[in-house]
């Protein structure tokens, strides 16, 4: 149901019964290992390649979801997934192995939350009783794709950002126990000229701006109605010029709500340079660690704005800037 | 950022741009340098040692002794690549171990493991000068016109 210009109110409040996260090893090493249901100490996952990898980490999070519903994968009507593999071939493969009818969703590393409302918006319309909202991504496997060989050495910037080798699944149904979603607002790309791909996070940055602010405007409310809101991936830099550019665009978030997926993952003596980023970053930390937060009742409405930078390597090296794009999601505590 | 780059850009991504170049962290280019002197002067005082070495036990001259020592710091840079490594120390020394032979080694190497799934044909070989391609590429081509130059020269009674 349209809310306002680009936002949909979830009126029958689709609940997430469930969740599944799985990580690797630099993930076990970080600050969120115990929000993981599934942690690995090998890159590989004893794979034969890091596409495989990663494509075992998504079927992993996504049985546990259904695993820890009591459910059997027959009894989930839709699977929405994606990934930042070309032609998303983690999603589309796990599909096949799960056997459960399927969307691919390309939208970079905002996916996750572009997956949790369309699923969110197809049980409310009755299109579904159970549907699966998955996306993944593996750091060697996007290195591969986007930036150089894993052992080349290159020295990264400040700016740049390390992908989160993981997955997130959430099981959304109509009714059940577990966090409500609500809502959801569908960004616009916003592309502000940034074109160095080692700096993510000033290239969506905007975006996640621009969709914040078209939420308050669609729902008409304010930071006030949020105990928490979280980007997906901005990292250190983005999350500065974010919080920076709310505030010259006149909307006033606290510093103690405003946080990202990116800067939570990781411990501050990992060499992640900036922060945690990919399609993992805001599905693992907003399905593992807000989730768990919510259902513990330290915080009862948050809103999640997953980024992306929808670039490919083609893109960049034929000198294109970064379009950004940003989801944003509510999730409400049960009954409050 | 250059100016004719900035030509394209429109006045609200000119002036995010600047917005966005205030906050990021810059490259700390002193550091850089330094990290790159000590670690690049490291691996040069081990290719003397390596030269100094061949030319000690083995019969080398100052002339010869070149390519063994060169062949023994790749063989390190490989192995270091492929322990994994390299890039770890790559991401302190920046400049100072990819300048080397040994930066050249470790892009090769890496390249070839990253393919490796994709087999030895399509995957290794193909992809092995993925990243080192451009500089022998251009290696050859920069060497071919100073060459070229140099016959000329030398033909009009030059040298």
């Amino acid at each position: 149901m349209l809310q306002g210009h680009q936002s949909w109110v979830f009126d029958k409040h689709p609940v997430i019964i469930s969740t599944g996260v799985a990580g690797g090893p630099f993930e076990a090493a970080g600050a969120l290992a115990d929000d993981f249901d599934i942690l690995h100490d090998d890159t590989w996952l004893g794979q034969e390649s890091f596409e495989k990898a990663e494509k075992k980490l998504l079927e992993e999070a996504c049985e546990k979801a259904i695993d820890k519903a009591g459910m059997k994968k027959e009894d989930v009507h839709f699977f929405l997934s994606g990934d930042l593999m070309n032609q998303i071939i983690s999603s589309s493969f796990a599909a096949r192995t799960l056997g459960i009818p399927y969307l691919g969703l390309f939208g970079a590393c905002s996916t996750s939350m572009a997956g949790l409302a369309v699923a969110s918006f197809i049980i409310n319309a009755g299109g579904a009783s159970h549907v699966l909202a998955a996306a993944s991504s593996h750091n060697s496997s996007v290195n591969k794709q986007y930036r150089y060989p894993t052992e080349y050495g290159a020295q990264n910037p400040p700016t740049a950002q390390w992908t989160v080798t993981g997955a997130g699944a959430a099981l959304v149904a109509a009714a059940g126990e577990g966090p409500r979603v609500t809502g959801a607002t569908i960004g616009r790309i916003v592309d502000l000229g940034i074109s160095d791909p080692f700096n993510m996070g000033a290239a969506m940055a905007p975006a996640a701006v621009d969709t914040i602010e078209a939420h308050f405007r669609d729902f008409n409310v304010d930071a006030s109605h949020y105990d928490l809101i979280a980007t997906g991936d901005l990292g250190r830099v983005g999350h500065n010029i974010a919080g920076d550019l709310l505030i010259k665009h006149g909307v006033d978030i606290p510093e103690d709500k405003f946080t990202d997926c990116g800067l939570l993952i990781y411990k501050d003596n990992q060499p992640v340079i900036a922060g945690g980023s990919g399609c993992a970053c805001s599905a693992t930390v907003t399905y593992g660690h807000l989730l768990n937060r919510m259902r513990r009742g330290e915080i009862k409405r948050i809103l999640v704005v997953a980024t992306g930078a929808l670039l490919s390597p083609l893109s960049y090296q034929q000198k294109e800037s970064i379009p950004g794009i940003a989801h944003a999601v509510v999730m409400e505590r049960e009954g409050d | 950022m250059s100016n004719k780059k900035n030509k394209k850009l429109s006045a609200a991504q000119q002036e995010y741009q600047k917005f966005a170049k205030d906050r990021e962290p810059k490259r700390p280019l002193l550091t850089n340098c330094l990290h790159a002197f000590i670690a690049g002067g490291l691996i040069c005082t081990l290719g003397q040692f390596f030269q100094w070495f061949y030319m000690t036990y083995f019969n080398f001259t100052e002339i010869t002794a070149g390519s063994p020592t060169q062949a023994t710091l790749i063989i390190i840079s490989a192995l270091l690549t492929s322990l994994g490594v390299y890039d770890h120390l790559a991401q302190w020394a920046g400049a100072g171990t990819i300048v080397p032979v040994t930066g050249f080694a470790n892009t090769i190497t890496s390249a070839a493991i990253e393919h490796r799934s994709e087999g030895y044909v399509l995957g290794v070989g193909g992809n092995m000068f993925k990243v080192a391609g451009p500089v022998i590429t251009f290696g050859v081509f920069s060497a071919f016109v100073v060459a070229i130059i140099k016959i000329i020269i030398q033909k009009l009674g030059g040298i």
